[in-house]
């Protein structure tokens, strides 16, 4: 790979030790995936926060990184393990948040926004058509590349890290146009009634598109919201983190229809429920907000809880960045949901918090939720926000 | 005998082989307190990595994995060198962070365990079978 001066130096040290690592890491990537240069990218992601995936390992890196290292581009957070400020009332042990907060305070140290979301896009991260950003997070590595058009790999923390400290990437798979172009012609030919259908279609075409590039027809319109539900799915249950929404995404005319062709039916989205739901009907937990929630989102369950009550045995969790919550907190939602009895859990959410072995069923709008609750050893069932609303206030899935 | 590979992280080092022709996952897979394999479904189970010319065809599994060899390097109970066939990102970060000379591009068929094994930079040196 070829190295200006200027990176050479980097590589010798000259800045230290953060940015020796990082031009390390950098190289070695793209030597091993045949970049032929590094490139600018304007802003970063960073993904491994949680002290459950960090452990102690991750935290002595990110001190070691922190001692000399600082950012050169804006660089936003995913979320940590815990609400960094409401943690107790989530129920998360003082050990557990000791260790948070250390990590999180290296992460400050480095010049790092503490914003703690999976939306960066939604708080001030927001990378236009066609720039080359680092992000790790496949939901928002999946939302960059496809609603928005930007252009990064999915990176690992580490990854993102060193190109933060660099402000570079190496020129490699969906840097390059050519590694753009769709591979798989996905057409929908089901009716997308509720929020949860995204979820559902993205599980299809997932497994359809596995480790493919999709290009989807047939679908009439889309929201903002149901195109992140959908990014999150698609992305963790196979596709690569790049798709085309004919009509709906930027770029699709660009590229010819691929010759390969799959049909999503009805039934594709019925088996998509059927896959991500278990037979459960007791819910004790209820979380929405994977991908963390929009102001919007927080505005639509203030409304369905008005006045209502969760159930006792029932724990109800509003996922979303601390940006939304305080726009929240202003306009009143926040007072509705927790005079119902709902919580809000800011800066963290159902995939990265630790919950295994806390719930034994939860209900969701989102496959992705659905996909890491299994994997903390949850029964799960998917559904409209109604039906959410529904089960939490009741404790029973209808 | 010897073979020349691509340097993932520089460096030397010599040693015992631990031969797999399965992929490695070193989050959940090693117990970094020990260098123990505790994979289930690994063939190495039960055996150690500490200290070792660790070979395996490429790594697998959670990113977190490079974290756990940078733990294991700080605990002492890491590979002393990493051969690989075809490196990817989780074995490459961790050996960068954690200072393990790594070399990939190597017919690992050509290695058996208990061999003893030179890494220097890119060249791997069968010494003794």
């Amino acid at each position: 790979m070829y190295l200006t001066k200027e990176e050479e130096r980097m590589l010798e040290g000259e800045e230290g030790y953060a940015v020796r690592k990082s031009m390390e890491i950098l190289v070695a990537l793209g030597e091993i995936y045949g970049a032929e240069r590094l490139i600018k990218v304007s802003s970063v992601q960073v993904a491994g926060v949680s002290y459950h995936n960090l452990g102690d390992a991750g935290l002595e890196f990110l001190n070691e990184l922190a001692k000399d290292g600082k950012v050169k581009v804006l660089t936003t957070l995913n979320p940590a393990g815990m609400d960094l400020e409401n943690w107790r009332q989530l129920g998360i042990s003082e050990d557990f948040a000791k260790k948070q907060e250390l990590g999180i305070q290296a992460f400050e140290k480095m010049g790092i926004l503490v914003s703690c979301t999976c939306t960066p896009y939604l708080i001030g991260n927001l990378p236009r058509y066609g720039e080359h950003v680092a992000w790790s997070e496949s939901s928002a590595v999946t939302f960059a590349n496809s609603v928005l058009g930007a252009k990064t790999n999915r990176e690992g923390g580490p990854s993102a890290l060193a190109a933060a400290f660099v402000g570079k990437t190496p020129c490699y798979g969906l840097h390059l146009d050519e590694n753009r172009v769709p591979d798989i012609h996905v057409k929908v030919e089901a009716d997308l009634t509720k929020f949860s259908d995204w979820g559902a279609l993205g599980y299809a075409i997932g497994k359809k598109a596995e480790n493919k590039i999709p290009y989807i027809t047939g679908v009439k319109d889309a929201e903002v919201d149901e195109l992140k539900s959908f990014c999150a799915s698609v992305v963790t249950y196979g596709a690569k983190p790049l798709f085309y929404m004919e009509g709906i995404t930027p770029g699709a005319e660009r590229w010819p229809l691929p010759k390969e062709t799959v049909t999503i039916e009805k039934r594709d989205i019925q088996e998509a429920y059927d896959r991500v739901n278990d037979e459960v009907s007791d819910i004790d937990f209820v979380c929405i907000g994977c991908p963390h929630c929009s102001i919007k989102e927080i505005a639509e369950i203030a409304s369905l809880l008005e006045g209502k009550k969760i159930a006792a045995n029932t724990e109800f969790w509003v996922a979303t960045s601390r940006s939304a919550k305080q726009l929240a907190d202003k306009r009143g939602y926040t007072a509705i949901i927790e005079q119902a009895g709902g919580k809000f859990a800011c800066d963290t959410c159902m995939a990265v918090a630790p919950l295994k072995g806390r719930f034994k069923a939860l209900a969701t709008t989102s496959a992705k939720g659905c996909f890491y609750s299994r994997q903390n050893g949850m029964k799960t069932r998917m559904g409209s926000l109604e039906e959410c609303i529904e089960a939490a206030v009741t404790g029973k899935w209808r | 005998m010897e073979m020349k590979g691509r340097v993932i992280f520089k460096g030397k080092a010599e040693g015992e082989a631990l031969v797999t022709t399965q992929p490695i996952s070193f989050y959940g897979g090693v117990d970094p307190n020990t260098g123990e394999v505790i994979d289930k479904d690994h063939e190495l189970r039960g055996q150690s990595v500490k200290g070792k010319i660790l070979v395996f065809p490429t790594g697998k599994g959670s990113t977190v994995g490079s974290y756990t060899l940078y733990r294991m390097k700080k605990n002492g109970t890491a590979p002393s060198g990493i051969i690989n066939q075809e490196c990817e990102t989780i074995v490459a970060v961790g050996a960068i962070i954690s200072e393990i000379p790594c070399v990939d591009k190597i017919d690992i068929s050509k290695i058996k365990t208990s061999n003893r094994v030179r890494i220097d930079n890119g060249t791997v040196t069968l010494i003794k079978n």
